[in-house]
């Protein structure tokens, strides 16, 4: 069973249903007990920061991930789910989970491409993403895949061990990070068409092990 | 960079998928799970459903549409018409939509914009603006006033004030439509696509006059227009989502190629 973790931080049911879609039995949920005899969680989110912290700190959720994530459990981090694993968030000055050393930033405004002149912020629709290194979750992504972002923060881990793929907006971000049984992405691989279904099902069938 | 989007707008009327010409004489051409789905698989980066069913007792089909339609596309897709309260919008967001679209409720009540964006998240809320040129006015500065009612009822309102006023409250886009392009299949209003576009932040979706793929290059290329909705173009089958995407990026548009 995967475990999709509920603290009321957006659209759910969309990455529940591509996963049924895929085969794999999966549920929502905020039990502590359910998600730590899970066999892997998908922690997605929507939303601001701060709010999303508090929330889980109340449902004690903020330790079943650590938990989680130190028993080698699989963990799929989405959107605002892969940047509140860092230290902190530039978003409401948040304290975050620490599952990943670095930091959750704001694009600089303006933002400017030399090609496009200034740019829009959120940055949102489908754009690319650069793999920097390999991973079982992303076997069979091609680098002329697209994925749909919305997003006007993104993560900076304090080391470039963990990026794993970067995207251009204007500046240059990681997309997406790793570290040990934890992969994250900051776009919407549930909407992302088949490439992104072909992340969920890779993500699915994935033992946790990723050699940095 | 982020890819130009191509959307396939379908109008829905008690279930059934219609093409409105100038929003009458609508046809029949099919059923909206099913078109969803062909243009899911040819590429559609987006998919933007109107229901235009009149009767507000039949909302409960348009639910179950997006509901089916949500099981069967993995894209964002938005829902417009009949939205009128914070909990219209949370009916189709929990049935599966990615955002929702008001404009009329949005006219007479602005407040919406902003209840449903602190709901939900600005991304969640696009202000569907349906444009007449009129002339520059003391009342109109752009020459652009804003219709209701499929363009039957003016109200006064700038379109560029309005679309300014929406970004404030919250709007996460914008849907663009000219009533006097839309059906005609002679090209988008470019002079209306830049002036919205270039004067606010968020992302604007051109609509209304798409008839070739010059029309779509032009909208994207010179109009700065993020996204172009197209209608008549593809349900008619004159060109395919797939070689619009082809063309364009072979003259130089950034869009999405492969999926």
């Amino acid at each position: 069973m995967i475990a999709i973790i509920d603290y009321r931080a957006g659209n759910l049911k969309s990455v529940e249903r591509a996963l049924r879609r895929l085969g794999f039995p999966c549920c929502i949920t905020q039990d502590r007990e359910e998600i730590l005899a899970s066999e892997r969680i998908v922690f997605p989110g929507v939303g601001a920061a701060g709010k999303a912290i508090a929330d889980l700190r109340r449902l004690g959720l903020d330790e079943v991930l650590i938990q989680g994530f130190e028993a080698h459990r699989p963990i799929l981090g989405i959107c605002l789910g892969a940047q509140i694993i860092l230290d902190r968030s530039e978003e409401n000055h948040t304290q975050c989970l620490g599952l990943i050393a670095g930091e959750v930033r704001l694009f600089p405004n303006p933002l400017y491409s030399e090609k496009e002149g200034r740019l829009k912020i959120p940055h949102m629709g489908w754009n690319g993403v650069h793999l920097v290194k390999r991973h079982p979750v992303l076997e069979g992504i091609t680098p002329t895949d697209e994925f749909y972002f919305v997003h006007s923060y993104y993560p900076v881990p304090a080391s470039d061990r963990y990026v794993i793929g970067t995207t251009r907006y204007g500046i240059e971000f990681p997309s997406i990070i790793g570290h040990n049984s934890l992969i994250a992405m900051q776009f919407h691989p549930e909407k992302s068409g088949a490439p992104g279904l072909k992340i969920l099902k890779n993500f699915c069938e994935w033992d946790g092990r990723y050699a940095e | 960079m982020l890819s130009k989007r191509i959307i396939p707008c379908l109008d829905v009327r008690d279930g059934k998928t219609t093409k409105g010409i100038k929003f009458k004489e609508n046809v029949d051409i099919g059923d909206p799970v099913e078109m969803a789905r062909f243009y899911y698989e040819e590429g559609a980066d987006e998919i933007v459903f109107y229901d235009i069913t009149a009767s507000s007792e039949h909302r409960d089909i348009m639910i179950d549409v997006v509901r089916r339609v949500a099981e069967e596309i993995f894209i964002p897709f938005s829902v417009g018409g009949g939205i009128r309260t914070v909990e219209d919008m949370r009916a189709v967001l929990l049935a599966g939509a990615e955002k929702v679209s008001v404009n009329t409720a949005a006219v007479k009540n602005p407040e919406i914009i902003s209840d449903g964006a602190e709901a939900f998240g600005n991304q969640c809320i696009v202000l569907g603006m349906d444009v007449k040129k009129v002339g520059p006015s003391a009342k109109i500065p752009s020459g652009y006033e804003i219709v209701i009612h499929g363009g039957r009822t003016y109200t006064g309102m700038d379109a560029l004030a309005w679309a300014k006023k929406a970004e404030a409250l919250g709007a996460g886009e914008i849907c663009l439509n000219s009533i006097d392009a839309d059906g005609t299949q002679e090209g988008y209003e470019l002079a209306l696509t830049s002036l919205i576009s270039e004067n606010v932040d968020i992302p604007v979706i051109a609509s209304g006059g798409a008839g070739n793929i010059d029309h779509i290059y032009d909208v994207l290329r010179h109009a700065r227009a993020d996204a172009a909705l197209v209608a008549s173009i593809v349900h008619y089958g004159t060109y395919t989502i797939r070689q619009i995407k082809h063309e364009l990026s072979s003259r130089g548009i950034k869009v999405r190629t492969t999926w």
